[in-house]
């Protein structure tokens, strides 16, 4: 193995480069200019976004446990332009006085549990998915826990990582059954290996259970309002679309290649998660009245609509999950970077302060009703598109059904999205929210949102190119 | 090979443990204790790549490299889990899991 192979990690090897110059930067700067730290790691970040669209070459490494193809990259590319957003959003809250001494800690955290996203996306065999996967979720729970000072935020870290815990504990007990019955912890001889024995069915069964959890499908998805609720909103917006779009696409990934061969026995396990998760998503959704609750179930429900893709099997059905993704981290990054304006300037965060906003700031009003109309479906932005290749991929396996199910669901998603566009636009109040302007960094995060939601949905290059890099997997 | 002892002893062992930890995170109040019901369904895991490694396929080391990772990483999960303890323990003076039942439905 030359060194030359090494590029096939470029991704993971930069991002752990710009975690150890924050480091640096922290130990060299003085305490006054801290904050400066910020808009540093911006600017760095941003030029790993950009150098991570280099093209890359196909191939493994370290004997096949970590896998890069061009399919896998773009997907990080989308993960970093995803996280990219989160950073400029959170960055007004980062400056608050309480938070000045731990910026870099934060940042640190972030992009530590990016590494093991991305470790996860390109793993090879089940050990490289576990590792990335623990990566993944271990500072997320020291990151929810961040707000030292507030009970709630102790309460989500609490339960965000004994939960994650005990899942991860199912899918190793799920990973030890299938490595008794197949000899082999590789995907590839895995699959190979695979019969129809129960007890490899039963080790199947925890698997899904154990990404259940990460991906918070509805039988396992009671931890998720509550840890969405009392974690820092920077964090909730991180686990919500980045956290849950890398576990959805490893998922994916691990049903087709490793799991392809008994597709005829998973079909009816997912197609029933499918129906729940829509369905008690979209009917808790409605009874909430904190925004970052409602965002929560609605992003439950959001993944019932991505597991209905998952049912299209083969390339359509990807590629309609990585798009609708792409499209579901710029809408929802945009409904959560209005919420977070309006929480760090007000302290509010729930649906009946948001009375009579189109009064005081219009043009946030706006952002929020087009993130609330792409994620609920509505024609002319890229949501609408995102749910048509869903169902549309369902449709070609003949689950009409399914599709009709799904397609009820999102008509009962728009009465709850339409009622916080009714408390934003019609809803009279006495002292609405002063008008505010958020600083620099918020504004450009809301622009590549509202860019994305509107772009993303016209241009069908897009979803042309990854239909023709699906392929390769 | 161990010998006279057959495999279906260590599974079953195994699986009792996994029960007996799953059972322990939904029933017990102290923090620490579900701590340690994660430890017991980790452990029962280590056992099982342990036996099948040793079993059936003891030509190979996939199963106890697989082990060293969990327990290295359990590691790592325990420290952090005490860390939001202590974070608790300083709010609430105890770490009983009532307290953080401030957030529901």
């Amino acid at each position: 193995m030359n060194l030359q192979n090494f590029l096939l990690m470029r991704h993971e090897l930069l991002l752990i480069l710009l975690v150890i110059v924050i480091i640096f930067a922290e130990i060299f700067s003085k305490e006054e200019t801290k904050h400066r730290i910020i808009n540093f790691s911006i600017v760095l970040f941003f030029i790993q976004t950009v150098v991570g669209f280099l093209p890359v070459t196909q191939g493994e490494l370290f004997g096949g446990m970590f896998q890069n193809d061009i399919f896998r990259s773009t997907f990080k590319n989308i993960l970093n332009i995803g996280v990219l957003i989160v950073l400029l959003q959170s960055s007004a809250w980062l400056r608050k006085e309480e938070n000045k001494e731990k910026i870099s800690e934060y940042i640190i955290l972030l992009l530590s549990t990016l590494i093991g996203m991305f470790f996860m996306v390109s793993s090879g065999d089940f050990l490289m998915m576990y590792i990335g996967l623990e990566l993944a979720s271990l500072p997320l729970a020291a990151l929810a826990a961040y707000e030292t000072k507030k009970a709630k935020s102790a309460e989500a870290g609490i339960k965000l990582l004994l939960i994650s815990s005990l899942s991860t504990g199912i899918l190793l007990y799920g990973i030890s059954m299938i490595y008794g019955t197949t000899g082999s912890i590789y995907f590839a001889d895995v699959a190979a290996n695979f019969g129809n024995s129960s007890l490899q069915i039963l080790g199947f069964i925890f698997f899904v259970a154990g990404m259940g959890f990460k991906i918070s499908l509805v039988p396992f998805h009671l931890w998720t309002a509550d840890v969405y609720e009392g974690a820092p909103i920077g964090i909730t917006a991180y686990l919500s679309v980045i956290s849950k779009g890398a576990a959805i696409f490893i998922f994916t990934i691990i049903l087709y290649k490793v799991f392809g061969a008994i597709s005829h026995t998973w079909n009816p396990l997912i197609y029933a998660l499918a129906v729940a998760t829509m369905t008690i998503g979209n009917l808790f959704a409605i009874r909430q009245n904190n925004m970052k609750r409602f965002l929560a179930f609605s992003s439950i429900a959001q993944a019932g609509f991505i597991l209905v893709g998952i049912l299209g099997l083969g390339d359509m059905g990807s590629t309609s999950v990585v798009y609708y993704i792409l499209v579901y981290i710029f809408t929802n990054l945009a409904a959560f970077g209005v919420v977070s304006a309006i929480y760090n300037e007000s302290g509010k965060e729930n649906m009946d302060d948001y009375n009579g906003l189109y009064k005081t700031n219009p043009k946030l009003s706006l952002v929020m009703t087009l993130a609330l109309f792409s994620l609920a479906g509505i024609p002319p932005v890229a949501g609408f598109f995102g749910k048509f290749f869903l169902f549309t991929s369902a449709a070609s396996q003949g689950l009409y059904i399914l599709v009709l199910i799904g397609v009820l669901n999102a008509t009962l998603s728009l009465y709850y999205y339409l009622k916080v566009a009714k408390a934003i636009f019609i809803d009279p109040s006495d002292n609405p929210i002063p008008y505010f302007k958020s600083d620099f960094n918020a504004r450009v995060g809301l622009l590549l949102c509202v860019i994305g939601i509107i772009v993303v949905g016209f241009a069908a290059s897009i979803y042309e190119a990854i239909y023709s890099f699906s392929s390769l997997i | 090979m161990i010998q006279d002892i057959p495999i279906q002893y260590f599974l079953i062992v195994s699986t009792i443990m996994f029960f007996v930890g799953i059972c322990g995170f939904l029933i017990r109040h102290n923090l620490i204790t579900i701590l340690m019901s994660i430890e017991l369904i980790l452990n029962s895991v280590n056992i099982n790549f342990l036996v099948f490694n040793k079993y059936l396929f003891p030509n190979q080391l996939q199963g106890n490299f697989f082990v060293l990772i969990v327990v290295a990483i359990a590691a790592a999960e325990a420290s952090i889990a005490i860390a939001l303890f202590i974070n608790m323990y300083r709010m609430y003076n105890n770490i009983d899991v009532e307290n953080i039942s401030e957030m529901k439905y």
